[in-house]
């Protein structure tokens, strides 16, 4: 049934398969029809330090990129690290998911996956303290994306206090 | 990993999104393909008895599945090069236990080679006849009749008023069907052999190589010379037959079938004519043969075959036809690479860094998408992490020892990858050990190198860690801070003419001023250009352009982003500043100021500048090319610029051409239903009368706009030629004046900047050939620069 669902896309993506359950706009048909005509990928695993440029150098190595919407915390307007990569071509996007995917930028293996297209909104992260999902319930220390996940941080006493 | 791609002409355009109906016979299929692509790979049993149990069951199947098997063969002949000799041990003894199937193999194998010769697929004709050619060790095509085809090719040298691509392109596929057959043939028909041979000879001593040296990828012939590939390839083919044809190296399971395979019947091959030359074909370019290995490099284990022997052919073919294979899917390509048959007599990572690098440089341009070869060799040192680091580490020193003399399109490629790998591994590395580059020239191509891979590192990463990850003896090579150099930026620059205005239009800017309230104030600007007040209307005002970029860049420097904002939000005063060429330019020479620090943001610049049309490709190569960016003239930006600036101009024309040949289709199928539905009501008739008028005009419109493009395009060309044409001989004018070697860094650098220009837009140019040489590439020109363009005339002669 996988297979079928993503052939023709020839380039597994991860973050598609495990957030397929979730796309909400047209049916599952409509979805699978945008992701096989997409130009866009959806970047993931930035670092909050990683830049415009930075993004830009990488992924244009591939093609010439169109356009790059960094993804930004929905409270503190900042990065949060995530992305969106529109190429001119499809051919672009392809050899990004072929060759730049699974490779480092900042020292930090990043993935790419396949987009329906980027739209007015979806460059906030959706956590509920304003940045990714994923950092929200992550127990890691990760310095660069905020340290430890948003959860853990609550239940951890902070230095301060700590050194009293 | 799907291979289905073999047999994509077998998916009939089904929807994919459509449960596959659990009908027998097409499973049956999927397995069949399965079980023939597979064998030969890892197995827990022999090849020997994986080829028997395989030949069994297709024998089994044929009754039923004969023409699906019949394609799957063929497909695999023509796409798995790299596993030749395991498929013609399976048709051999297929044709072993059925004659018949065996003819009808062949039959398909010809139809096969008749259609890729006809669609100009070069390559897979080559694998397709060293195919045929093993069939003969399988005892399933009789020598004479391979001998017979071989006659038929090499008839070709004979052929008059031909490009010498077409000749040699059958001598090369003869000579290298040799390795694998040539002791068989010769065994069978020696005296044939060697009129054949002495043919060749001949044909090989009248060639022209005069297009050689365009594509070496290093200048000087040592260690290791380039050689053209017919002559290296006749070289080896010589040698394996002094040796008389003794050849260890390549895999061959039918030896172990022997006793069953001569006892099948052989078949001749029907008479095959090449078919002969059309105006459109497109044979493959001439090459030189990389090398940068030889057996004193490989330290302990196997030693490296020679570079005249027809092994060290054999594995180079071989692991090209891996990468052919599987490029698109990194872990794949990197596991069969690793796996080569036979790689414990040879030093497999050398070979596979050799053949690797000598793809990514060859000239004119790689057979795959760069970024490729460095993901590549990413995953084979994640694959192989006690050896291959090391064995890329040495080829890397030995490429920075050799940069003296390397083709600067190559050292281009060398910069990007070095930068791009060493970004994957925390830029570590041994810096002093190249410490040399310190003490010489900073224009001379070692220093010039370390400070591009910087540049470019500082692009993946942030310029402290440039400052971290190098000695500080080698501070003067890394970039500056790709900061914004702001004319305006304080009181310090209140003399300054713009000074005043630039406030006002910041503050206007800020405060959200309409585009025509910004456009007052700009016309206060005053015009250093003129005396007094004319009346006649505005004479250039290059201030203007100065005050309101400036300002407009500077407010909008913090990103990519933010800077195509800027540039959208005020295109139409931007394209009202360079409704004239005086502007473009200008505009282009401000850019340059305020972001000298950060080429990269020059570049993105330019490029939403362009495709937003305010400067023209033109402009921008005019800009590259003046006197303001001499001082920058050896830099890769620059050069990244014109090629990318060239690059959309031609996309910009094949749009338009895909939309005439639209069109023209759409007329075309109007045009027959008219015909089929005529005599139907009148209304209908009138109706697509109508459709047709307005197509017609459309195709008219579009005609004229492909017309007016093509005529941009060629201009761009002749603008970039002439330019180089004047620096270059004003250079060798002064050269020779002065009695001064003329081979300086610069003139090294620019002379190969123009041949980078034809090689990597050739097939663009040849449409401009005619006016190139009327125009400008004259018997008049200076040798030296009239060489360049005879060596790219002798691509394709």
């Amino acid at each position: 049934m996988r297979t079928q669902m993503t052939e023709g896309l020839d380039i597994e993506g991860y973050y598609y398969n495990a957030a397929r359950c979730l796309c909400l706009q047209g049916n599952r048909y409509d979805q699978e029809k945008l992701l096989k005509q997409s130009h866009t990928l959806y970047v993931g695993n930035l670092s909050f330090y990683s830049t415009e440029d930075q993004v830009h150098e990488i992924f244009s190595k591939s093609g010439d990129v169109k356009r790059i919407v960094i993804g930004l915390d929905k409270v503190k307007k900042t990065a949060c690290g995530f992305c969106f990569v529109e190429y001119y071509t499809r051919t672009g996007a392809e050899n990004a998911m072929r060759f730049i995917n699974g490779t480092r930028l900042d020292d930090r293996i990043i993935r790419t996956d396949w987009d329906a297209g980027f739209k007015e909104g979806r460059q906030y992260g959706r956590g509920k303290s304003g940045g990714q999902v994923r950092d929200e319930y992550r127990q890691d220390y990760d310095p660069a994306r905020g340290g430890y996940g948003k959860l853990a941080q609550q239940h951890r006493p902070t230095e301060a206090r700590n050194s009293f | 990993m799907s291979r289905r791609r073999h047999s994509d002409s077998e998916n009939e355009g089904s929807q994919p999104h459509k449960r596959r109906r659990t009908s027998e016979p097409i499973e049956i299929e999927d397995r069949l393909e399965s079980l023939i692509c597979r064998v030969g790979e890892k197995s827990t049993s022999s090849l020997e008895s994986n080829l028997e149990g395989l030949a069994g069951v297709l024998e089994a199947d044929l009754p039923n599945y004969k023409n699906k098997i019949l394609r799957i063969l063929c497909s695999v002949a023509r796409l798995l090069p790299e596993k030749l000799t395991v498929y013609t041990t399976l048709v051999g003894l297929l044709n072993a236990r059925n004659y018949n199937f065996g003819g009808e193999f062949v039959e398909a194998m010809i139809r096969q080679l008749k259609e890729t010769l006809k669609n100009n697929l070069y390559n897979e004709a080559v694998y397709l006849v060293r195919f045929l050619s093993d069939l003969v060790n399988c005892h399933v095509i009789a020598a004479p009749s391979m001998v017979a085809m071989f006659e038929n090719f090499i008839s070709v040298t004979q052929e008059e008023d031909v490009p010498q691509v077409r000749s040699d392109w059958f001598v090369y596929m003869v000579l290298s069907c040799l390795p694998w057959v040539g002791k068989e043939l010769y065994e069978k028909k020696d005296a044939e052999m060697d009129r054949l041979f002495s043919q060749i000879e001949g044909y090989l001593k009248g060639r022209v190589k005069a297009h050689a040296p365009m594509l070496q990828v290093w200048t000087a012939e040592k260690p290791h010379p380039q050689e053209e590939y017919l002559d290296c390839l006749w070289a080896q083919i010589q040698k394996l037959k002094k040796d008389r044809w003794q050849e260890r190296h390549i895999l061959r399971p039918y030896i172990a079938f022997d006793s069953v395979l001569c006892e099948a019947l052989q078949h001749n091959l029907p008479p095959f004519t090449p078919p002969g030359h059309m105006p459109d074909a497109q044979y493959p370019m001439p090459r030189v043969v990389f090398r940068m290995f030889d057996y004193t490099d490989a330290p302990e284990g196997p030693v490296m075959p020679g570079s005249h022997s027809v092994e060290r052919f054999v594995i180079e073919e071989n692991l090209h036809c891996i990468i052919q294979t599987h490029w698109k899917e990194r872990k794949t390509c990197a596991a069969q690479l690793l796996s080569y048959p036979g790689k414990n007599k040879i030093p497999l990572n050398y070979h596979i860094v050799e053949v690797i690098f000598g793809e990514l440089f060859q000239l004119p341009t790689p057979p795959h998408i760069d970024v490729m070869y460095t993901t590549l060799l990413i995953e084979l040192c994640k694959l192989q992490p006690g050896s291959l680091p090391q064995v890329l580490a040495q080829a890397t020193e030995m490429l920075y020892m050799r940069l003296d003399t390397m083709n600067t399109s190559c050292i281009d490629r060398l910069i990007n990858w070095f930068s791009h790998h060493l970004s994957n591994f925390q830029f570590r590395w041994s810096w002093d050990d190249w410490s040399d580059c310190l003490t010489v020239d900073p224009e001379k191509p070692k220093p010039k190198f370390v400070k591009e891979v910087l540049e470019k590192s500082m692009r993946l990463s942030y310029h402290q860690r440039m400052v971290d990850i190098v000695p500080a003896t080698f501070a003067a090579l890394i970039p500056a801070e790709p900061n914004f150099i702001y004319k305006y930026e304080d009181e310090s620059a209140s003399s300054l003419p713009g000074y005043p205005a630039s406030i006002t239009v910041g503050n206007a800017i800020k405060n959200r001023a309409t585009n025509e309230e910004i456009l007052a104030i700009l016309k206060e600007v005053p015009n250093p250009n003129q005396e007094d007040d004319d009346d006649e209307g505005e004479s250039f005002n290059p201030l203007k352009i100065d005050v309101f970029l400036q300002t407009l860049l500077h407010l909008a420097a913090k990103s990519f982003s933010h800077s195509f904002s800027a540039l959208g939000k005020f295109h139409e005063i931007l394209k009202a500043l360079t409704e004239r060429d005086e502007g473009k330019l200008h505009i282009l020479k401000v850019v340059y100021e305020v972001w000298r620090n950060h080429p990269q943001m020059i570049a993105v610049l330019v490029d939403k500048m362009i495709r937003t049309q305010i400067v023209d490709c033109a402009a921008v190569a005019n800009w590259l090319f003046s006197q303001d960016m001499a001082h920058e003239f050896t830099r890769l930006f620059v050069w990244e610029i014109l090629h990318s600036t060239i690059r959309k101009m031609n996309k910009h024309v094949q749009k338009i051409q895909q939309e005439l040949e639209e069109a023209k289709d759409k007329l075309e199928k109007q045009q027959h239903k008219r015909q089929k539905d005529s005599g139907d009501e009148e209304d209908m008739d009138k109706n697509s009368e109508d459709e047709e008028g307005q197509l017609e005009e459309q195709i008219e419109r579009l005609q004229e706009k492909v017309e007016s493009a093509q005529s941009e395009q060629k201009n761009l060309f002749l603008v970039i030629f002439q330019r180089f044409i004047m620096l270059l001989t004003e250079h060798l004018v002064r050269c020779e004046t002065g009695s001064v070697e003329i081979s300086t860094p610069w003139y090294k650098n620019c002379i190969e900047r123009l041949q980078q220009v034809f090689l990597m837009h050739h097939v663009t140019i040849q449409q401009y050939m005619g006016t190139l040489e009327n125009l400008l590439f004259t018997a008049e020109l200076d040798p030296h620069i009239l060489a360049v363009y005879q060596q790219f005339c002798a691509l394709q002669l």
